[in-house]
């Protein structure tokens, strides 16, 4: 069981993107974080905490569940149900600058989601995408403005990323699965 | 009581004698979630989009009716009321070809409302749609207990160990065997309050206090809730009058504040004021009647969606 | 012809007979019953070899069956209820007037005997109604009804209205020795009930039918029957309060005499709830009862207080089933499943033995609506049903006779059936299932 991100790792990481979210945006005005439940949450929470460490200022923070707007809720019900959990927005996005965070980029489909959840909440100036991992294999064109590591990987493996807040230690883990997903 | 299940066994809500204690837990925390929907600017989510729900509704009804409306718009299916008298049924078409020549139109749900105890489950058994049981006869309206049980738990935090009273007719009411199913479940301590000739036998068995005395319902009672009156009953001789029924068993300011100080008190509607509760009781700061509505949205947008908007264990990231 | 039936268990209680004995028929009599017959009484015989594990006794009489014609032939005829009764054991059958026209004049009770004539299977014994229509106001002609056939006055589907007219029926039928069948049910009380009133009903949301409704009429003809002397049979007993009455009104002198039906002391009103609820297989009137209302029947049943088992056969449309609890029809067939559901829930399960279940389905019957049988003495007719008491049974409503499925017994394993049937000396049901009797060819 590959660990190919480690506490200290996941920390730099993060402390990178935060330096880079701050350049590209020539600082943090109008700027808001939304991280995609459940993990992006904890992720969203310490770039905040980053960015308030580097520049002085408070950047508003919130979190997005996206079970309602999957696009596999379509099939007929076999398995257990998501879980819905509540949407915590408590600012308004109209013209912000918004950057959703998620903790692995994949198929793309859960930003795909996420990117028409946060439309009907108002209208952003622009959306930027935060990831942990991207682990390739886009089914939609859609990419992320700043990544914690590039992973190659293969469809029968699984990125599990594990974070302090809810799994107790910060690691990233790529477990090969028999026959197909997790 | 605080274990929640992960899904819904079955594809229809036909009452709430067939939800486990952990079923019912999923709903309401489901229900949680949807009612932030309600917050928001755009009060919609895409989640049923492409599924069409019928309200098939036999009997009048505005309130439980626009309530599901919405909840079926909110979640982006495509609604179809359809408002049945029962005179045309006693013409020609029996329940099963109504509900059948609809299922040419392939609905996910039917949400069924009928004047006979037990309709839904002869079209749970007879229909590829999801049978959602909106009131039948006099047996169950799983929906309402649910919304019930969402007000209290928002007010007072849980179910459990809560005293609660709840007066009418008892005899006639599906909401009263909906809730008292639920509460129990939920480990509630339920008194039932009504007239002996309004009373339904074996309400021990279910663990239920029956009594006469509406006093002794509401002491100490952490919520209070009144069931309607239907006027005809009085035709049957089950009470002499509607004076009478209000100065023994109405709820009146007097006997809401033998409950506890911050007692709720609710309603289902729509009220006889008056009959079975006092205006200034209604109106009053311990009545939650309007949330219950309120409320009634989410809890019918998380059935829906449980019942409606399954999906695989997991979906790629 | 003659036929000799050989080697069976013969038990026929008012003859005093049980024990292995031939029984020589002869044309549609009894000839002789022993245990060796002389070879000249049987030269030229059929012999049929039936053995122990078979029981012959006297023909089984349903005093309560509906045939629905005229008038309801979608839902039975009598050809097809006689072919069920004979399926089931039944050498004749007393059929209810609710048909349409009500039977409450003698040319429906003629139209009636031609049918049943024609079809040539199990004997019909029309039973009057007791007011024109049934209506419960003006007494039927019951002297001309009695000419043409019937053999007893009932207003069944409906009580006899009221007091008055039950007093009437009894002195006036009294006057032949012929019973009043009342279908025992306060219609006040009873409301528009549709299943017990009791806690399962109530957890259904079903609207109730009191054991108090049955219990004032039933006692209220008691009263009667004692101040007129007069005999009334009490259709379909269900309540222990029931059972208890005609105990007490035995005692005390009364004419009174009571019926119940295999689904009342096999079944109670938990089934509403399991294994299907709101099954309308469950829907009769009077409705299944409480556990101990079950009880107290088959202890009537054992210490004789109930003198007779009747189906009270309802055959029914599937589409006046397969509807709303509410609004489908009240009523279960019963012809073809009270014989095995008699014998695994009553004999094997040793509440009562061959003998008395005899009693309770042919000799009581046949005394209380006058007719013959009961009996397969030497010169008796030759009205039997043979029974194969050990014969494994799964119960086929696709397979009944009637052209009613409408019973909750589908599908239920039974110990105990019916071997062969015959009316008259004339074999009118074999059996497939039992070799012995399979021989018997229907002429």
């Amino acid at each position: 069981m590959p660990v190919v991100m480690d506490q200290d790792r996941v920390s730099r990481s993060l402390t990178r993107i935060a330096h880079e979210i701050v350049e590209r945006n020539r600082g943090v005005d109008e700027l808001a974080l939304v991280g995609v439940r459940t993990r992006g949450v904890p992720i969203a929470r310490r770039l905040a905490a980053i960015l308030l460490e580097i520049t002085g200022r408070d950047v508003p923070n919130g979190a997005l569940d996206i079970t309602l707007y999957r696009d596999d809720l379509m099939k007929s019900a076999v398995g257990p149900q998501p879980i819905v959990r509540k949407t915590e927005i408590p600012f308004s996005i109209d013209d912000r600058h918004i950057v959703l965070v998620d903790d692995v980029l994949f198929t793309g489909r859960t930003i795909r989601a996420a990117l028409d959840a946060l439309i009907d909440f108002g209208r952003p100036r622009t959306i930027q995408l935060v990831v942990l991992v991207d682990r390739g294999h886009r089914e939609l064109p859609i990419k992320a403005d700043y990544v914690g590591k590039n992973l190659p990987t293969a469809l029968s493996e699984t990125v599990s990323v594990r974070l302090q807040e809810i799994d107790g230690i910060d690691e990233v883990v790529i477990e090969r699965v028999e026959g197909g997903q997790a | 009581m605080s274990e929640t299940a992960t899904r819904l066994r079955g594809k229809d809500l036909l009452g709430i004698a067939d939800l486990e204690a952990a079923e019912i837990n999923l709903i309401l925390d489901t229900a949680e979630a949807m009612k932030e929907v309600a917050s928001r600017p755009i009060k919609k989510v895409p989640t049923l989009r492409g599924k069409t729900v019928i309200n098939l509704f036999f009997e009048p009804s505005t309130r439980t009716r626009t309530s599901f409306e919405i909840a079926e718009k909110r979640l982006s299916a495509d609604t179809l009321n359809i408002a049945i008298a029962m005179s045309s049924v006693v013409k020609g078409e029996t329940l099963i070809d109504t509900a059948q020549n609809l299922e040419a139109i392939a609905p996910a749900i039917m949400v069924v409302r009928h004047g006979s105890s037990g309709a839904c489950h002869l079209l749970a058994r007879t229909c590829r749609a999801g049978i959602v049981n909106a009131g039948d006869g006099t047996h169950e309206h799983p929906t309402q207990g649910l919304l019930d049980a969402f007000t209290i738990r928002e007010r007072k935090g849980r179910i459990q160990g809560l005293k609660i009273a709840i007066v009418g007719d008892l005899l006639h009411s599906r909401v009263f065997r909906s809730n008292i199913l639920l509460l129990t479940k939920l480990g509630a301590e339920v008194w039932a309050c009504g007239p002996p000739t309004l009373m339904p036998p074996g309400l021990e068995r279910l663990g239920v206090h029956p009594t006469t005395r509406v006093e002794e319902a509401v002491e100490g009672a952490d919520a209070v809730m009144m069931l309607r009156i239907q006027l005809e009953r009085m035709q049957g001789g089950f009470f002499p009058s509607l004076r009478e029924y209000f100065n023994v068993f109405g709820m009146t300011p007097e006997r809401v504040r033998l409950a506890k100080p911050d007692a709720i008190v609710m309603h289902p509607g729509p009220m006889n004021r008056g009959v079975e509760i006092a205006s200034e009781v209604a109106d009053g700061p311990a009545s939650v009647i309007l949330d219950q509505v309120t409320n009634g949205v989410a809890v019918r947008m998380a059935v829906l969606y449980l019942l409606a908007g399954g999906g695989e264990n997991e979906a790629a990231a | 012809m003659k036929r000799l039936l050989k080697g069976a268990r013969v038990v026929d209680p008012a003859s005093g007979v049980d024990g292995i004995r031939d029984v020589l028929i002869d044309g549609d009599r009894i000839a002789l019953v022993g245990t060796s017959i002389p070879a000249a009484a049987a030269a030229g015989a059929v012999i049929v070899e039936l053995g122990p594990s078979l029981v012959v006794c006297p023909g089984f009489v349903d005093m309560h069956v509906h045939l629905r014609e005229p008038g309801y032939e979608h839902k039975e005829t009598v050809a097809t209820g006689t072919a069920a009764a004979v399926a089931g054991g039944f050498t004749a059958v007393a059929c209810m007037p609710n048909t349409n026209p009500v039977n409450d004049n003698a040319s429906v009770t003629r139209f009636i005997l031609k049918q049943a004539s024609a079809a040539n299977l199990a004997r019909v014994y029309p039973i009057g109604a007791v007011s024109h229509g049934s209506n419960g106001e003006y007494l039927a002609e019951i002297a001309d009804m009695r000419e043409a056939g019937c053999v007893a006055f009932s207003d069944d589907g409906r009580p006899v209205a009221t007091a008055l007219l039950m007093r009437r029926a009894l002195e006036y039928a009294g006057m032949f020795g012929m019973p009043v069948i009342d279908h025992c049910e306060d219609r006040s009380l009873a409301g528009e009930g549709v299943a017990h009133e009791g806690f399962h009903a109530a957890q259904l949301g079903l609207r109730g039918i009191p054991s108090a409704a049955e219990d004032v009429m039933v006692d209220r003809d008691i009263v009667l029957a004692l101040a007129t002397g007069g005999h009334a049979h009490i259709a379909h007993l269900s309540t222990a309060g029931a059972v208890r009455s005609v105990r007490e009104g035995k005692a005390r002198g009364a004419r009174v005499t009571c019926e119940v039906t295999p689904h009342h002391f096999v079944l109670a009103d938990e089934s509403l709830r399991e294994p299907l609820v709101y099954d309308t297989n469950l829907k009769m009137n009077p409705p299944l009862r409480g556990g101990s209302d079950r009880d107290a029947l088959i202890t009537g049943i054992r210490d004789g207080s109930i003198d007779v088992i009747a189906t009270d056969h309802a055959p029914h449309h599937a589409d006046d089933k397969r509807v709303e609890f509410d609004r489908a029809s009240f009523g279960i067939v019963g012809l073809e499943t009270a014989v095995s559901l008699g014998l695994d829930r009553l004999v094997h399960a040793g509440i009562i033995g061959l003998g008395r279940f005899v009693e309770l389905l042919s000799v009581n019957p046949a005394r209380i609506l006058g007719v013959p049988g009961g009996r397969i003495a030497a010169g008796d007719t030759a009205d039997i049903t043979i029974l194969a008491p050990d014969l494994a049974v799964t119960v086929s409503a696709a397979a009944f006779r009637s052209r009613a499925r409408n019973t909750p017994f589908d599908g239920w394993t039974l110990r105990g059936g019916v071997a062969a049937t015959l009316v008259g000396g004339r074999p009118v049901f074999a059996n497939p299932g039992v070799p012995q009797t399979s021989g018997f060819e229907r002429s």
